[in-house]
């Protein structure tokens, strides 16, 4: 039969829908044949594993030598008891740390600072001091594990902890490997933790960055992320765009600062979310790392192949999760991760069953970290490369992907570029928009969740909860007292003094940041230290 | 919905003079949503006394910001100050997004501050109407300083400006900004324009515009037009700006004119009213919606005309009216 | 004429994500209310502050993260303190339902969960705003009654 045959045929047939689209609203055809993929050059837009553009994967033979890090995001209540955590999953066969922080931490705010109150340890692991860094790693060799912190204003001082508990384990910088969130345009469009307006803030990344390059050559200085744009509810293409094109302004400001591109750039590595569209997830996925691999050789005139080499750890959509029939969010997960194992991720955090109602409990974490082993173990996906390569469909969207993310990258080159564009509440309006239509169109059924909008059920939710005890704040602030009674006082004061100085000057913040480290100075102290000096920054108001 | 007792509201008249934000709140409602005069009337005698910045630029240019700024300059001399955010209202809902407060929690803490945010509503003129009400209580209420802040659009922005003593206009060194603010007559309202966001290019070329369309004015007017830069976020030129205001109000007091132009704002809005309840009157009792309704068609058909019939209903009351006398 | 509900969305503590605030506001708005939106980072006292100054019916407050047994009793109190208490607060985010429940014995007026349709938030003030609004009315005129009679 032929295709226009075919075509005829197939109009007569009554659909179930009226209109197909990707849950990011891109229409969908009935049926994709190598017809749509006419211009399609195999060596040109796919390439070999391991070759460019790296469609296929970043590495010559993907999860047939290695798998994926299964890396489950954590922290909770103090140091302790986040450590207790760490160990029960490493004993469960995780294979990376991934550091989660209570919301005073990722601010910059110390355990009794008068907003801080109600917020310790509730979101993560509150982190005050050295100390503290020394208790949650107590026991874990950093030199046989790499370890994620999410991080981002006060990056520099939550990696110069880790660089001191390193040393007094006895590792030296050069061996650490590991990543720090430190993404800060991403904050300003979609997750809103701030302290600094945008220009001090891409200073302070640029300083570690070139710290890194010479003292931590292995670590990742930057995670450029799409995550929490995806979570403040932009569509995949918005994702896309945005995450890659903030990346490329990292490059572009590391390049004005002085830095080698091929020095800094294969440090750099990215996070993306996972979210219901099974397709379009993993065509997501494989345009990132064609952009990617593209703009680096052809714009940015890197010539290290591994300045080219978009890696990228995943999370599963935790916006997809339903307070509804929670079992049904570890079905949810399981098909995410799916398409994030099958998009090529480097690394992987599958969300549990009962994170929206609060942080998971050892249960369902461990249900969550033997989702992933599922997949590895039993399914067969990871015995070969990108096995949808090839894929009429796969291929199509991946194109579209990619054309619509350059549109993109107009549009923002048009507006002054990322950090204009964030004064100009460009992505804040767009993805404050996305989200809303996504609502309205749940609430209209053009989108379903089971559980929430079709298949609903009176029910009783009974499953357990993580409690976080009154006592956390009041134990964590205790220590932070008695850490502040023991310390040289006087050389808190001197190495403050400094940091301000260094940062007035345009010298490279990060050696300053861990002298107050090593004197015991808190987090606090450092971060209002640089904000007298950088100042605050204060959020447009975008609907 | 919350429609309030006038007579048990003005038991609180006492609790208004002395500033409780409550009851400050609370008559700002009443008056924002009753047409009924009362609480105004009553509360006239004791206003007169808060001198009034209307704020107003092109959405973006940092207004709320900017309002926020000269508020704490103000403070910092013991000023009380009230002031009054109008963002535009949904056309379509009716309903509004208020945001202009963020930029302002700060000085929301404050015991001497008060800020209300208003909704457009929609309706034509009945903006400016209900916010220069809503002054006057704010006005009552003790406050030596009322900011109006509104987004200039257009009218209203006009109407406003006729409660405010000084009227500050902002823009920003955007391209075509300063165009579309001549448009929209907002320069003609000004008597000190601020270029914001002062760091960014192109602002030296405004400035330089504007100095060349304000040299005609200075002369007619007596009083020199200040044409002031800023960097609201980074405190920058808001000294000058204060300072700006101050000799303007000097300048009025000086000249006589701040008696005079308040005179003439007293007289307009005189006007503005008896229009207003006139205009409600017509709509209830003299104009009858059906029987237009019926003559439409034939309007439409063009066997009749709207001239003629507006010119018969319209003689008809002025006949009656003589009538009466 | 009507009075136009006017509600606050805050955003309480140090949690950035406003994603529910912001279509929470936007729902309301185009079911014709007057929304005063805080922005993020506000401490409670700044959100009572704003309240009375807005004279709003309703407080509606988003946390995601984790505070929500401390802040919003806090809230309470100071709508307590300033006399305000007939301002409705109401709220939702990442909460158990155990603690939505012990907050609404606690007097917060109503916990909606994730996954509640905006069509029911818009519903919930509607009715709840008009109850007040009737209660309020029928004290007014006891009052006034009072006043005649002495």
């Amino acid at each position: 039969m032929k295709k226009d045959d075919w075509e005829k045929k197939s109009k007569t047939c009554k659909e179930r829908d009226q209109e197909f689209t990707t849950v990011s609203g891109l229409p969908i055809k009935t049926l994709y044949t190598h017809e749509d993929l006419k211009d399609f050059d195999y060596d040109r837009d796919l390439g070999y594993p391991g070759e460019f553009p790296y469609v296929r994967g970043v590495y010559t033979n993907m999860y047939r030598g290695r798998l994926w890090t299964m890396r489950q995001f954590s922290g909770f209540g103090t140091p302790k008891d986040t450590n207790k955590r760490y160990k029960y999953l490493l004993k469960h066969g995780q294979t990376g740390l991934s550091v989660a922080f209570d919301f005073p931490t990722l601010y910059g705010r110390d355990s009794d600072d008068a907003f801080a109150c109600g917020e310790v340890g509730k979101c993560g692991v509150a982190i005050d001091t050295l100390r503290d860094m020394e208790i949650l790693f107590n026991g874990i060799p950093l030199d046989k594990i790499s370890t994620s912190m999410t991080i981002n204003p006060p990056a520099a001082i939550l990696l110069a902890m880790y660089i001191a508990v390193g040393e007094k384990q006895g590792v030296p910088t050069n061996v650490l490997t590991g990543t720090i969130q430190n993404d800060m345009l991403k904050e300003y469009q979609a997750q809103k933790t701030w302290i600094y307006p945008p220009e001090p803030s891409m200073r302070i990344i640029t300083d570690i960055m070139g710290y890194c390059s010479d003292n931590v050559p292995k670590w990742n200085t930057i995670s450029i992320s799409g995550y929490h744009i995806r979570e403040a509810g932009s569509t995949a293409l918005q994702e896309l765009a945005f995450t890659l094109k903030n990346g490329f302004t990292y490059v572009e400001y590391g390049i004005k600062a002085g830095l080698s591109v091929d020095k800094f750039a294969p440090r750099l590595s990215h996070f993306f979310n996972s979210h219901l569209d099974f397709f379009e997830e993993i065509a997501k996925y494989r345009a990132a790392r064609r952009i990617w691999a593209r703009m680096m050789q052809n714009k940015y005139n890197a010539q290290n192949p591994r300045s080219y080499l978009m890696r990228f750890h995943t999370q599963t959509a935790g916006c997809t999760l339903t307070a509804q029939q929670p079992e049904n969010n570890i079905i949810r997960t399981a098909f995410q991760a799916f398409a994030a194992v099958l998009g090529g991720t480097q690394s992987l955090h599958t969300n549990s069953m009962d994170e929206t109602f609060a942080l998971p409990t050892e249960k369902a974490v461990k249900i969550a970290l033997r989702t992933q082993q599922l997949i590895a173990c039993e399914t067969g996906v990871a015995n070969t490369i990108d096995p949808l390569g090839g894929s009429y469909y796969i291929e199509t969207l991946t194109d579209e992907m990619e054309k619509g993310a350059y549109e993109y990258f107009e549009k923002i080159d048009k507006l002054g570029g990322v950090v204009a564009a964030i004064d100009k509440g460009f992505f804040q309006r767009e993805i404050s928009r996305s989200a809303y239509e996504y609502q309205k169109k749940l609430e209209r059924k053009e989108r379903f969740h089971v559980g929430v909008n079709i298949f609903k059920e009176d029910e009783k939710v009974n499953i357990e909860i993580l409690k976080i005890s009154k006592e956390v704040e009041r134990d964590q602030v205790k220590l932070l007292k008695k850490v502040k009674k023991e310390r040289n006082n006087a050389k808190v004061k001197e190495t403050l003094k400094r940091l301000r100085m260094a940062a007035a000057n345009d010298e490279n913040l990060m050696p300053k940041i861990l002298d107050c480290v090593k004197a015991y100075a808190t987090l606090g102290e450092m971060c209002n230290t640089l904000k007298e000096e950088f100042g605050e920054y204060h959020e447009p108001i975008i609907f | 919905m919350k429609n309030e007792d006038i007579s048990i509201k003005m038991n609180s008249l006492k609790k208004l003079l002395k500033g409780d934000k409550r009851i400050i709140a609370q008559t700002i409602s009443a008056v924002e949503n009753d047409t009924n005069t009362k609480i105004l009337e009553t509360i006239f005698p004791y206003t007169g006394k808060a001198y009034h910045i209307g704020i107003t630029g092109p959405p973006g240019a940092g207004k709320s910001t900017l309002v926020n700024v000269i508020a704490k300059k103000l403070l910092e001399k013991n000023n009380k100050i009230g002031i009054i955010a109008v963002d535009p209202t949904s056309p379509f809902s009716g309903g509004a997004l208020l945001g202009d407060r963020v930029r302002m929690t700060d000085l929301a803490l404050q015991k001497n501050v008060f800020i209300r945010s208003m909704a457009s509503r929609g309706s034509l003129g009945g903006l400016a109407s209900k916010t220069k009400d809503a002054a006057l209580v704010l006005d009552a209420s003790g406050m030596d300083y009322v900011l109006i802040e509104t987004i200039g659009v257009g009218q209203v922005e006009l109407d406003i400006a006729q409660v405010c003593d000084t009227t500050v206009v902002i823009l920003v060194p955007e391209s075509g900004d300063s165009i579309q603010a001549m448009k929209a007559g907002l320069l003609e309202i000004a008597d000190i324009i601020v270029v914001n966001k002062g760091d960014r290019e192109g602002c030296d070329r405004l400035i330089m515009e504007l100095k060349f369309a304000f040299e005609l004015r200075d002369k007619q007017a007596g009083w020199h037009f200040p044409i002031l830069k800023t960097i609201a976020t980074e405190n920058k030129g808001i000294e000058e700006l204060v300072s700006a205001i101050d000799s303007h109000r000097a300048y009025l007091h000086k000249s006589g004119k701040l008696e005079d132009e308040r005179k003439g704002k007293l007289m307009l809005r005189i006007h503005e009213l008896i229009e207003e309840k006139i205009r409600a009157h017509l709509k209830e009792k003299i104009i009858k919606e059906d029987e237009l309704k019926i003559m439409i068609d034939k309007v439409y058909k063009r066997k009749l005309n709207p001239y003629r019939i507006a010119s018969n209903i319209a003689k008809g009351i002025i006949k009656s009216q003589t009538r009466r006398k | 004429m009507d009075r136009k509900i006017r509600v606050i969305i805050g955003k309480p503590g140090l949690d950035g994500h406003d994603r529910g605030a912001k279509v929470v506001a936007a729902a309301l708005r185009d079911a014709g209310m007057e929304v005063i939106y805080t922005g993020l980072h506000q401490t409670c006292e700044s959100i009572v502050e704003a309240a009375i100054q807005e004279d709003v019916d309703i407080i509606g407050l988003s946390i995601l993260s984790g505070a929500h047994m401390t802040i919003f009793p806090k809230v309470l109190n100071l709508l307590k303190k300033k006399r305000a208490e007939d301002i409705i607060l109401t709220g939702g985010g990442i909460i158990p339902e155990e603690d939505m429940k012990k907050l609404e014995k606690k007097g917060v007026k109503k916990m909606f969960g994730p996954g509640t349709p905006t069509t029911e938030i818009v519903d919930w003030i509607n009715e709840n705003v008009r109850a007040k609004s009737k209660k309020t009315k029928t004290k007014k005129i006891k009052k006034k009654t009072g006043k005649n009679r002495s």
